[in-house]
């Protein structure tokens, strides 16, 4: 009896998976057309040869990554190690490491003071967090400018106290360009961990106080270690849009250093190189996918320590 | 397990709760004074010269920043759409029934507009139109804000239909429903909560993005987030703060309804 109804379940099932593979199939068309043969488009230029007015030539050449490590010389043709943009995805990568550190110093208390708030008044505060994620990040950039620039309301009012005489320089420098990239990323930092809190088990903190473990222990033996899914999550998902920020660098930096964002983003605009913007975008999309890796090689690693 | 003894577990530390404050005024203080100068009655961005509503007349007769607000609403309409219908379709063939050959591909195939920098996506998106000649305009510019939404009209949906339970479409089948009967007459009208809410996400991603917009749109397709920066390139305006305002509305009153669609989701579940 029971064999013959699974019989029948699975035979039902079988018809039903044509149908459904019919069914996902527009989305995953629109998907590997829309995204997957551009980014493999996107390889394949960066190693065609650079039109004269820009576009490509179709002939094979390694010039785009030469360029990132080599300059010409435009008088003997001789080429000669060069680290500038190298230095630029590494200021990159410098950048979007602090920001992420920044986000990580601010957003592991914000969660953990969410873990800790009534339930019922939790996804409130959630909700808090989430709004300005949402929030257009062109605005958002141009909001914070607004608030950092010479004459903005920061500087009025600590002029407006007598604690300094001139206004203090925040807009335009280095220190404004990872202001604007935790600004623009916190929200991804604080959710992962809330939920990495909120799941943790709980009873391990007991068992630590009962065995009278100090605050501080608790915090970095258990609560900590129970929660690093979340921060690994919360770094990766910071770390990823903020190596290839184009906006916060832009605006907050005033377009003065580039970085890896801006420099592909350059390319395309006034230098109309392609190729190497091309070839530029797969050494980013490289790093990016070595965090990516690394992230799910993380999540495996908890889920198996969770199953034992 | 009781809330009580949960919240007595994780103890409070010092210092975490003035710090959330800070996180949150981090988060709102360049909004909330952007808005309030947007009010202010004089040109100066500086000093506070008396409540108006001037800046949002003057940026409601300008015609750069009133077209590019219809460009960008004719966009995000027909780009979420779009994600919303490929993404319940998506979500109904992946989480109804057994697990599909690739279906581990599929869904990270699903998520990969995240996990690609915004930047890349732009100039792949611009190489790709060029190579394959479509010219840029509205076209080009629908087409890749639908791919980028997918992902964003998946979530709430895909969160929505979980919580729908098998055994309805199962008992539905036993009666002699067809797979299209059930979803018809069943999975869709249960998910609606989810699909708006998806549609609503997809909208405001549509509607936010600058940076895609920027590289895709042709010069009739000119977005209000690209129409701003053209016009912040040129210097801060009050005017500005008024359109800044008025967008940060919407992306408020959007990311609220979708929020209270998913909550109806989960008092439900």
């Amino acid at each position: 009896m029971q064999d013959a109804a699974a019989v029948a379940q699975r035979s039902y099932r079988v018809g039903e998976a044509r149908s459904r593979r019919v069914m996902l199939s527009p989305a995953l068309t629109v998907l590997v057309v829309g995204l997957v043969c551009p980014l493999i488009i996107v390889l394949v230029y960066s190693f065609l040869e650079a039109g004269t007015y820009g576009g490509v030539e179709w002939r094979f050449s390694l010039e785009a990554y030469q360029q990132f490590l080599f300059q010409r010389d435009i008088f003997d043709d001789s080429l000669s190690f060069s680290t500038a943009y190298l230095e630029i995805f590494g200021r990159s990568l410098f950048m979007a490491v602090l920001a992420t550190a920044v986000c990580l110093a601010i957003g592991f208390p914000t969660a953990y003071f969410i873990a800790t708030r009534p339930p019922e008044q939790r996804m409130f505060w959630v909700f808090l967090i989430t709004v300005p994620y949402w929030v257009n990040l062109l605005i958002r950039t141009l909001a914070l400018l607004f608030i950092i620039r010479d004459q903005g309301p920061i500087n009025a009012a600590l002029q407006g106290l007598d604690m300094i005489d001139a206004p203090l320089r925040i807009a335009y420098t280095d220190f404004a360009i990872v202001l604007g990239l935790a600004y623009s990323y916190l929200p991804f930092m604080i959710l992962p961990i809330y939920a990495a809190l909120e799941r943790s088990d709980t009873r391990l903190v007991e068992a630590a106080y009962d065995l009278y473990a100090s605050k501080a222990r608790v915090l970095v033996d258990v609560v900590i270690p129970g929660a690093k899914a979340g921060i690994i999550a919360g770094a990766i998902l910071v770390f990823i849009p903020s190596i290839g920020s184009y906006l916060a660098p832009d605006i907050l930096g005033g377009g003065r250093e580039l970085l890896a964002g801006n420099l592909i983003a350059q390319q395309f605009q006034a230098s109309r190189n392609w190729p190497f913007g091309a070839a530029c975008a797969v050494i980013l999309m490289t790093v990016v996918m070595l965090g990516l890796i690394q992230f799910v090689r993380s999540q495996e690693r908890t889920r198996r320590g969770e199953m034992r | 397990m009781s809330h009580a003894t949960r919240i007595d577990r994780l103890r409070s530390y010092p210092g975490f709760g003035p710090l959330t404050i800070i996180c949150l005024t981090f988060l709102y203080a360049p909004l909330l004074v952007v808005s309030v100068y947007s009010f202010n009655a004089t040109r100066s961005i500086t000093e506070w010269g008396g409540f108006s509503f001037d800046w949002y007349v003057r940026a409601f007769n300008n015609p750069t920043i009133r077209d590019a607000a219809g460009n960008s609403l004719f966009v995000a309409v027909c780009a979420a759409t779009l994600a919303t219908t490929l993404a319940t379709m998506a979500a109904i063939s992946l989480l109804r029934g057994p697990p599909l050959k690739g279906q581990t591909g599929a869904v990270s195939l699903v998520s990969l507009p995240l996990m690609v920098p915004e930047i890349i996506t732009a100039i792949a998106s611009l190489i790709f139109f060029v190579t394959i000649g479509v010219p840029l305009g509205f076209v080009s510019l629908i087409a890749a804000h639908t791919v980028f939404c997918i992902p964003f009209a998946y979530l709430p949906i895909s969160a929505r239909l979980s919580g729908i339970e098998a055994t309805l479409d199962e008992a539905a089948g036993d009666l002699y429903a067809s797979r299209a009967d059930v979803i018809r007459t069943i999975l869709i009208p249960l998910m609606m909560p989810g699909i708006a809410s998806g549609f609503c996400l997809a909208f405001i991603v549509s509607l936010d993005d600058f940076i895609i917009a920027n590289f895709v749109s042709g010069p009739g397709s000119t977005t209000l987030p690209v129409a701003i920066y053209g016009l912040a390139r040129i210097g801060f305006t009050p005017e500005i703060n008024a359109v800044a305002t008025l967008m940060l509305a919407v992306s408020i009153l959007f990311v609220g309804l979708s929020w209270f669609l998913g909550r109806k989701t989960t008092q439900i579940n």
